[in-house]
This record gives C-alpha cells, structure tokens and sequence, in this order.
C-alpha cells in the first residue's frame, strides 16, 4: 500500500513537473513562450479571410494612389512595364489555354485575399510594407474594378473582399502527392 | 573578405612596417585595381627591376571573385614563400581559378537569380559561393543576435526561439540538393539555353546542418488539425509558402549550417528552411515564422507564380516534390571537343522522390542506351556524379541521360512530358537533355 502510494505521488509529481517546464519526452526545454501581442504584428490570409484587417477602401482611392506609388512599375493603365519588371496587372481572359496565356491578377489568380496579403506584405517594391490597410483595399478595389471583377462603386473591406469570386477561382487543383500523369499508357488528358 | 583585404594593404601602404623589405614585396597580394595597392605593386615592381605595369595589364592582373593576387615565382622552390594568416584568417581560392555564378539579366537584380557552374564544380557538393540563388525582395543583412523564429498557431504554446536556441539542440547534419522549380523553363518549346550554367545551373547540392521541425514541434505541441505549416521570411518580399506537416514530420530541417559553415547571407542566413526534395522556393531563406494551420493559405507563390498551367487551362498547384532529372555537364552547350578520341561523359543526376538508383547514357538521340557509371553512392533527395567513358569517331551524335530513382521513377523525354503538360506549366520541366555533337566537334542544345 505503501509503496502504491509512493510511486503515484512520484508518478504525480513527475507529470506536474514535466507540465510546468514543458519539457519534452527528451527533456528539452527551448524557447520564449509568446502572447497574441507580440504575434499580432504577422499575419498571412486566406481564403477565408481570417486576419483581414479594419479598414476599407474604393476604386477611386485606389486609382490616385496607383498613380502615385504603383504605376512607374506596373503602367499607368495596370498594362505593366517590361523594361522595370512590374508585370500587367489585368486582361487575359479566355488566354489560359492559348499558346501564348497572359496570367493576370484577372485572368489567373484564384483568391483576391492573396491580392490583399501581398500588396499589404511587399508593395511597393521600392518601399516594402509601407502601405497601410486603407491603402491596401483602395488598391485591391482600383485593380479589381480595372479588371471587371467588382463594381466600381463597390467598397473593400473586411467584409466584401473575402466575398469577391475571382474569375479564375476554380481554376486549380492541388498535385501533392505522386506524379501521376506520367503512369499513362496513353497520355493525354489531366487527371480531372 | 575582398574588402577586408584591401584595407589591410592600404594600411600598409600608408604606414611601411619596418618588416617590409624587398624579399617580402613580391609575394604582397598585388591589388592593382585599387589605387594605393596598384602605386605600391608598381614601387615593387621597378624595385625588382621589371616593366611598371600599364593600367591595361594591371586590369588582366585583377584577381577573380574570391582569390587573392599573388605574384607567381619562376620556381616556387627558390623563394621562401608568403607566410600563414596573410588572408586574415579566412583563406581564399586559387588565383587561376575563375568559375563564378552568372547572373540572369532582369530588370531588378533584387529579384532576379544566378545559376551555379554545374561544368566546373568538382565532386559531387557545390561550393557554398557558388549555389544558386533566387531572391524575390533582394538579400538581407541579417544581425543573428536579434533574429527570431516564431512557432505559433495551432499550438499548445506558442514560442520564439533564438538563433542560440536553435543550435541548442540536437542537429542533423545530410546533403541535399536545392533545385529551383523554374530550372531548364525556358527549355518546354525549344532549345534554348546555349550552355548547361543557363540551362540546368539553378540547381546546387550542399551539406545543411540544422534541427529537424518535430524537435521544435514537441516544444510548442501541435493540435490535433494540424495539417499545414506557413513559412516566412525576413526578407523585403516576406516569402510565404504552405507546407503539409506530414512533410514537416518527415524530414524538415530549421538548418544554419552549410558546408560546415553559417549559412551564406544570400542562402538564408542566419535560419532557412530545408525540406528534401521539394521545389527551392518553399526551402524559405531568412525564416522567421513557422505558423501552423489546418489549411493552405493561398499565397502568392502558391498560385499567381509556382502553378504549373495545364493545356486544358486549369494549373497544378502544390507541384513540390521535384521529379527525377539529369544532365550531361561534358560535353555541353558552347564547349568543342577538338579531335576525335577518348572522352569522359560526366553529369549530375537527381530525384526529389527518394534516391537515385541508376544513370543511362544515349549516343543516339535515345535509341538506345547503356548504363553510365555512379561516382558517389546515392543518397536520398541528393545529388548522383555520373561519368561514361566515350570514344568519339568524328561523326556527329546526340548525347542525352535519364535519372531512374529508387521508386522507379523514369526521366521522361521531352516529348512524353509535354504530351501530359503542353507548352506552358513552366515550372518543374524535368526532360531528358540533348546535347549534338557536330562532326566539327562543337556542341549545342538540340531538341530530338
């Protein structure tokens, strides 16, 4: 009895223990514990939306904007500049199975959340992440309008921009796994 | 360490130590493209009686990236030679060596990418100044003493580690290769590149040293969804990707080791990611956040670019695990074979699936083939040096290799490729290469 007793006070000093340091099954304890404070500077957002920040803009916003801080790179007219990189940014519909496809924010991109979190992380490209959420929508609204995608009139936030349905939204499907194309007697067709 | 190097010389220019005589001037790195440097090689020159260098000679003496100029004694047996630590500490290459990384001609250097020599490295691991690179925001100066790597979401705690926290535990030290998934791309319609640097030289191979993730993942605990893992980095294009866990689990390492070094400043440095096998993009250089997730995120280098677009219009996405591929690097493009006679084949071989089991070798234009020879013993998402000895007649022939891997996955040719693919996936082109070569004994990229 005794000796029941001593190993399931030891048992239970070791769990308690083992839970406090959270130490693992090694006995490796490593790293800073964090709060959502110190995290709420990352974020990275999908489909769904989750992460979209306060804030909203318009197209017409957007267009001084791009004027401003968008179209040395990628043309007055969203058409993109060969000669400095920036690539078009609409157009192309109906290209994807054409022997020269121009993939486009309008004619490729599946999310408009992906619009917003890379505009919002890398843009402009001579001043990173300088651009602040109510700049970020106005944008995304100013190339989706530009692409017909949305309303001109139509305001972006959290709210609408995970509602947009791009134009190429299903237009993907995911290949994880084995390369299964190349085991055809007969190639062909994609797998559907 | 260039740099470095010509401080020093300026400091000695400036100030002579009485150490400096005549014996020791000549065997001074001679830094002729730096004024100071260049005034005193030439003091040491008309000293020892010779012709002052002109500006024109003094350019042809300019040392390669990487090397250091010495003079070159008649007979190195006759003179004491340059003493130890003259380098600094840090040695440098050979002066008459000369290969470099060639870089793609973009409007933005900052986001654009250098190929490695594949025809000039030797042995079977690319010198760390040699490997590729690809960056999208350019190459970030990194202090390691204020890096993080955050792990967090669906975790039981989320934590930060240091750099020193990091290498605290226990590490794994393998070779990989790193290929881009944009390698050979502009190879799908029609020959292309004219030599194997530009066709095939987004790929290098490395000793990586770091933690495997499950190490981290037992620190922070993980929910029983999870299922992706984003991965970020520190650079200006903060590069995303999502990663399934299953291969996170399997053999993910948080490396800061390369070739027995730090990781390069352009490879990552201080902390990258490093998954076997998978396309270079999603390795993720400068990582500085591990965000666990029962879903992708859709990030920009998972749809709008890394997609491979299919005939039918719709595009893979997720293509990670790079497939079996090789490439003849003697002879290739732009090189002459001058007489007929004896010739060694050499090549690299590779499979992002497992390891490579066998090489063959086509004369003909793949008509038929022979099995080359393995130079270093496979191992898993490594590269393979393959060589086959080739007497050549004279008469024009057609050299190509296929990468058999331990899963029996078969390099396709070309045309079995874009029979499943069309013209326009871009990325993950994994044909089988031909070099021809012509009766002059030139050799070019072909398609057969």
């Amino acid at each position: 009895m005794s000796t029941f007793r001593h190993v399931f006070v030891t048992v239970l000093f070791i769990l308690l223990s083992a839970t406090g340091a959270q130490s693992d099954a090694l006995g490796i304890d490593v790293g800073t514990p964090v709060g959502v404070n110190e995290l709420a500077k990352f974020y990275a957002i999908p489909p769904d939306g989750t992460g979209l920040p306060p804030g909203k803009g318009t197209a017409a916003e957007g267009k001084e904007l791009f004027a401003q801080r968008c179209a040395h790179c990628h043309g007055e007219h969203l058409e993109g500049l060969k000669e400095v990189g920036g690539p078009k940014l609409i157009g192309g519909r109906g290209t994807l199975t054409s022997a020269a496809p121009v993939k486009t924010v309008e004619s490729y991109w599946p999310y408009a959340t992906t619009l917003f979190d890379y505009v919002w992380r890398t843009m402009p490209f001579d001043q990173p992440g300088s651009l602040t959420p109510d700049e970020v929508y106005s944008l995304s609204a100013y190339i989706l309008s530009a692409g017909h995608v949305i309303d001109e009139k139509e305001v972006l936030d959290a709210q609408s921009l995970r509602k947009v349905v791009m134009p190429n939204a299903n237009g993907f499907f995911s290949a994880l796994g084995p390369e299964l194309d190349m085991y055809r007697l007969a190639p062909g067709e994609p797998k559907k | 360490m260039a740099s470095v190097t010509r401080q020093k010389e300026d400091d000695s220019a400036a100030k002579p130590s009485k150490d400096d005589c005549p014996c020791r001037e000549g065997m001074k790195p001679r830094l002729d493209y730096n004024r100071r440097g260049f005034l005193l090689s030439a003091m040491a020159a008309s000293t020892a009686g010779a012709v002052t260098a002109t500006g024109a000679e003094a350019e042809k003496m300019k040392a390669p990236p990487g090397a250091t100029l010495y003079d070159v004694p008649e007979d190195p047996t006759k003179e004491m030679a340059r003493g130890v630590h003259e380098d600094g500490g840090y040695g440098t290459r050979s002066q008459f060596e000369t290969e470099t990384r060639i870089k793609a001609e973009r409007p933005l250097d900052g986001t654009s990418w250098t190929y490695t020599p594949l025809a000039s490295t030797i042995g079977n691991l690319t010198p760390s100044g040699l490997h590729f690179e690809r960056h999208h925001g350019g190459i970030p100066t990194i202090d390691p003493s204020r890096h993080s790597l955050y792990v967090h979401g669906l975790v039981d705690q989320a934590k930060k580690f240091s750099v020193a926290d990091i290498k605290s535990l226990p590490s794994i030290t393998r070779r990989f290769f790193i290929e881009c998934s944009g390698n050979t791309l502009a190879e799908w319609a029609k020959p292309t590149g004219k030599n194997v640097q530009v066709t095939h030289g987004l790929l290098s191979t490395s000793e990586w040293t770091g933690v495997p993730f499950a190490t981290l993942a037992r620190q922070v605990g993980l929910k029983e969804n999870a299922a992706w893992v984003l991965a970020e980095g520190a650079d200006a294009a903060v590069m995303t990707r999502s990663i399934p866990i299953d291969k996170l689990m399997t053999d993910a390492l948080i490396a800061y080791g390369q070739n027995g070094e730090s990781l390069r400043p352009e490879q990552g440095y201080p902390l990258r990611l490093i998954l076997p096998g998978f396309e270079g993009n999603t390795q993720i250089k400068w990582l500085r956040r591990l965000q666990v997730s029962d879903r992708p995120f859709m990030t920009h280098e998972e749809t709008a670019t890394y997609t491979d677009l299919l005939k039918d219009g719709r595009a893979k996405q997720f293509t990670l695990a790079m497939d079996p591929k090789s490439v003849i690097t003697f002879p290739s493009g732009e090189m002459i074979l001058p007489t007929p006679g004896y010739y060694l084949i050499r090549g690299f071989a590779w499979t992002g699936r497992g390891r490579v089991n066998a090489v063959d070798i086509s004369l003909d234009g793949g008509k038929s083939w022979a099995p080359a020879r393995l130079d270093n013993d496979p191992e898993p998402m490594s590269t393979v040096r393959f060589s086959y000895p080739w007497f050549w007649d004279g008469k024009p022939a057609i050299l190509q290799s296929r990468c058999i891997d331990d899963a029996g996955n078969v390099q396709p040719s070309r045309k079995e490729l874009i029979a499943v693919r069309g013209l326009n996936s871009v990325y993950h082109y994994n044909a089988i290469q031909s070099w021809a070569v012509a009766s002059d004994g030139s050799v070019s990229n072909v398609h057969v």
